[in-house]
C-alpha cells in the first residue's frame, strides 16, 4: 500500500524565474526503499524538503498538486505533527546539529524531548540508535569536533531515534570512507526491512543497484524515467544527459560497441561485469576468466 | 618548489593525537592523491601546508619556507587550500569579488587581477555567474566558486580537500579538467579524496593514509591493487581495478583505457 503519494506536484521557490518541480507524481509503498537519481539542479533536494513538509511550511513559494503521508495531506496539517511521519536527514551535517547540546547523546535526545518522550524510554532509544549506526564511542563528544564522515553519521542517527514511518535521505554518505558508506547503506537496508519506508538522494549507484527496490531518474524537476535499479541505471538516456553512472556501466557500454561485450544488458555492479565479460567470445579471454592464475601471456 | 615533511606528528589541544611521524616529499609540478578513512588524518596534513596547523614536533619545509617561521597570509603565496566545506571560506557579495580577493591580497597590480580572476572563471566554467550572490547558488556550484577563488591565487602548490563531495557526474569531469590544466601549468596539485574512482583516473602518485601515518604510498597502479592492506583503511580499490582482478587479468589497470587495453588482449 502507498504510504506516499504525490499528485502532480509543482513547486516554485521565491523569487526564482522556473519551478524547481514539474508536475511530479510518485507512489511509494510501505518498507519500499527508493533511491533518486538526477545531476545537480534536478530537484532532488527540493523534493525532499517536500516530503519532509518544509516546502511548504518553511519555504514559501508556489506550490500546486497534493502531498500525502501516511494518509494526510501535508497542507492540512502543522510541520510539529508532519515531522512524526517523515524524518529527513540534510545534505550538510552541519545544517542539521541544533546548536543547543554539548555532547552528541544530548543532540541525539533533542526530537524524543520535543515530543516528551520518557526519560528512561529516550535513554534507551539514543542507546539503541547510536549502537546501530556504530557512534556508540561520540556519545560524549561535542557535535561540532567531529569529521564530516561522523557528524553525518549523527544527523542520520538523530533521525533514526525518531522512528519516523517515512526515512528521508539526502546523501547521507557523501563525506564517508567507502567502507563507512558500505555500513550506512547496510543500516538503511535493514530499516526498510523492519518496515520503514525509505527514499534515499544518493550517486553512488553501484551501492543503489545493490540495495534500493526502486530507482527514480529525476532531471529539470521532472521524473525522467523510474523502475528497477538494473534497468534505469543503464538506460542510454541516463547517459545521454549527463546522470553519473557506475564505471561498469561506462565500460561495458565501451566495450558493446568494440565487440568486446556480448549480453543484452549492461551491468551496474562487479558481479554483472564479472558475468558479463566472462561471457565474451574472445577465447584467450574466456581461458583467462576461467583461469584463476590469468592468462598467461604478456 | 618542493614540499619536504620531516618526521610530522601533531597534537589537538584535545589531546587528539592526529598525526604520528609522516615523512614525505613532493616534488615539483606532482599530482598526488589522499585517501584514507574518515580519521586518518589527511585534512590533519595538509593543513600543515599553509600555515594552519603547526607541527607539534617534526618540520613542514615548502621550498626553502619553513612553515613555523612564517605567517599564513605569507605561506597563502605559495599555497592555495580549498576547504571541504565551501560556506566556511566565501563570504563576498558577488563571484567576481569572491575570486579577486585572493590575487588582491597577494597584492597583484588591477590588470594582473582581472586576468587572474578571468582565467579562474573560465576554467571552472563560472564566467556568466560574476555578478551572483555565491549564497544564491547551488552547493556543487559554491563548491566550484571556492576552486575559482584559489586557483586564482596563481600559487604553485594547489590543495584541494574532497573536491567531488556532491557533486554530480559533468561537475565531477569538470574538476577533472581543472586538475588537468593545472598539471599542464606545472602546478603542485594536492587531493584529499574518498572518491577512489575520480583518484585513479585524474592521479599518477597515491598517498594512502591510515591512523595518523602514511600506510602505503606510490604509483597509482601500485597502491591501488593493495585491496588488503587499504581495506584496513576503509578503502577499496577504484572499480575497474576491482573488476580486471576478478577477471584475471595480469596487469592492475586503474581506468577505462588500461581496461579496454588489457580486455582486447
Amino acid at each position: 500500500m502507498a504510504i506516499v503519494n504525490l499528485q502532480n506536484v509543482t513547486y516554485q521557490y521565491p523569487l526564482t524565474d522556473s519551478p524547481a518541480l514539474q508536475n511530479i507524481s510518485l507512489q511509494v509503498n510501505e518498507g519500499e526503499f527508493v533511491a533518486v537519481v538526477g545531476p545537480n539542479g534536478a530537484g532532488k533536494s527540493t523534493l525532499c524538503y517536500t516530503l519532509a513538509g518544509f516546502v511548504p511550511h518553511f519555504f514559501k513559494g508556489q506550490l500546486t498538486g497534493t502531498i500525502e503521508v501516511a494518509g494526510i495531506q501535508s497542507h492540512q496539517t502543522s510541520l510539529p505533527e508532519w515531522v512524526l511521519n517523515v524524518g529527513l536527514a540534510f545534505q550538510n551535517p552541519f545544517n542539521q546539529i541544533s546548536g543547543a547540546k554539548f555532547t552528541v547523546f544530548e543532540e541525539l535526545a533533542f526530537g524524543l524531548e520535543n515530543i516528551g518522550v520518557p526519560r528512561d524510554e529516550m535513554k534507551a532509544r539514543v542507546e539503541e540508535a547510536m549502537k546501530l549506526t556504530g557512534i556508540s564511542d561520540l556519545a560524549d563528544r561535542s557535535p561540532y569536533s567531529l569529521s564530516g564522515g561522523q557528524q553525518q553519521r549523527v544527523a542520520l542517527t538523530s533521525i533514526l531515534v525518531m522512528q519516523p514511518k517515512v526515512l528521508v535521505l539526502d546523501e547521507p554518505t557523501s563525506q564517508m570512507d567507502p567502507i563507512g558508506t558500505r555500513e550506512v547503506f547496510g543500516v538503511i537496508r535493514e530499516m526498510a526491512e523492519r518496515g520503514m519506508t525509505v527514499i534515499l538522494v544518493e550517486h553512488k549507484v553501484e551501492w543503489i543497484a545493490q540495495f534500493a527496490d526502486r530507482v527514480i531518474a529525476l532531471h529539470d524537476g521532472q521524473v525522467l524515467l523510474e523502475g528497477k535499479p538494473g534497468e534505469v541505471l543503464t538506460s542510454d538516456l541516463l547517459a545521454e544527459k549527463g546522470f553519473g553512472l557506475s564505471r561498469y556501466t561506462s565500460v561495458a557500454r565501451r566495450a558493446q560497441e568494440l565487440g568486446l561485450w556480448t549480453k543484452d544488458t549492461l551491468p551496474v555492479t562487479l558481479d554483472e561485469a564479472v558475468d558479463g565479460f566472462s561471457l565474451t567470445p574472445d577465447p584467450s579471454l574466456r581461458s583467462a576468466s576461467q583461469s584463476p592464475t590469468g592468462r598467461g601471456e604478456s | 618548489m618542493k614540499i619536504e615533511i620531516k618526521d610530522l606528528h601533531f597534537t589537538y589541544p584535545t589531546g587528539v593525537e592526529a598525526l604520528r611521524g609522516i615523512s614525505l616529499t613532493i616534488e615539483s609540478g606532482e599530482q598526488v592523491a589522499i585517501v584514507g578513512q574518515n580519521g586518518a588524518g589527511k585534512t590533519t596534513l595538509v593543513k600543515h601546508l599553509n600555515g594552519l596547523l603547526l607541527p607539534t614536533r617534526g618540520q613542514v619545509l615548502v621550498g626553502d619556507w619553513d612553515t613555523s617561521k612564517y605567517p599564513v597570509a605569507k605561506l597563502a603565496s605559495r599555497v592555495g587550500y580549498v576547504f571541504q566545506n565551501p560556506d566556511e571560506q566565501l563570504f563576498s557579495k558577488n563571484v567576481g569579488a569572491e575570486v579577486a580577493f585572493g590575487p588582491r591580497n597577494l597584492r597583484f597590480r588591477g590588470e594582473q587581477v582581472e586576468a587572474l580572476v578571468k582565467d579562474a572563471l573560465a576554467l571552472t566554467e563560472l564566467s556568466d555567474k560574476t555578478e551572483t550572490n555565491p549564497y544564491d547558488l547551488s552547493a556543487p556550484w559554491r563548491k566550484m566558486v571556492a576552486l575559482a577563488s584559489i586557483i586564482s591565487m596563481d600559487t604553485q602548490i594547489v590543495i584541494f580537500d574532497e573536491p567531488t563531495t556532491g557533486q554530480d557526474a559533468v561537475n565531477i569531469a569538470r574538476i577533472a579538467n581543472v586538475i588537468k590544466t593545472l598539471r599542464e601549468r606545472g602546478k603542485t596539485v594536492i587531493t584529499i579524496t574518498h572518491d577512489i574512482d575520480f583518484c585513479a583516473e585524474n592521479f599518477e602518485r597515491v598517498i594512502a593514509m591510515s591512523q595518523g601515518k602514511i600506510l602505503l604510498e606510490g604509483k597509482a597502479n601500485e597502491v591501488l591493487e593493495q585491496d588488503e592492506i587499504l581495506a584496513t583503511t576503509y578503502v577499496d580499490p577504484p572499480q575497474l581495478t576491482r573488476l580486471g582482478k576478478r577477471l584475471g587479468f595480469e596487469k592492475t589497470v586503474k581506468n577505462q583505457e588500461e581496461f579496454l587495453a588489457a580486455l582486447k588482449k
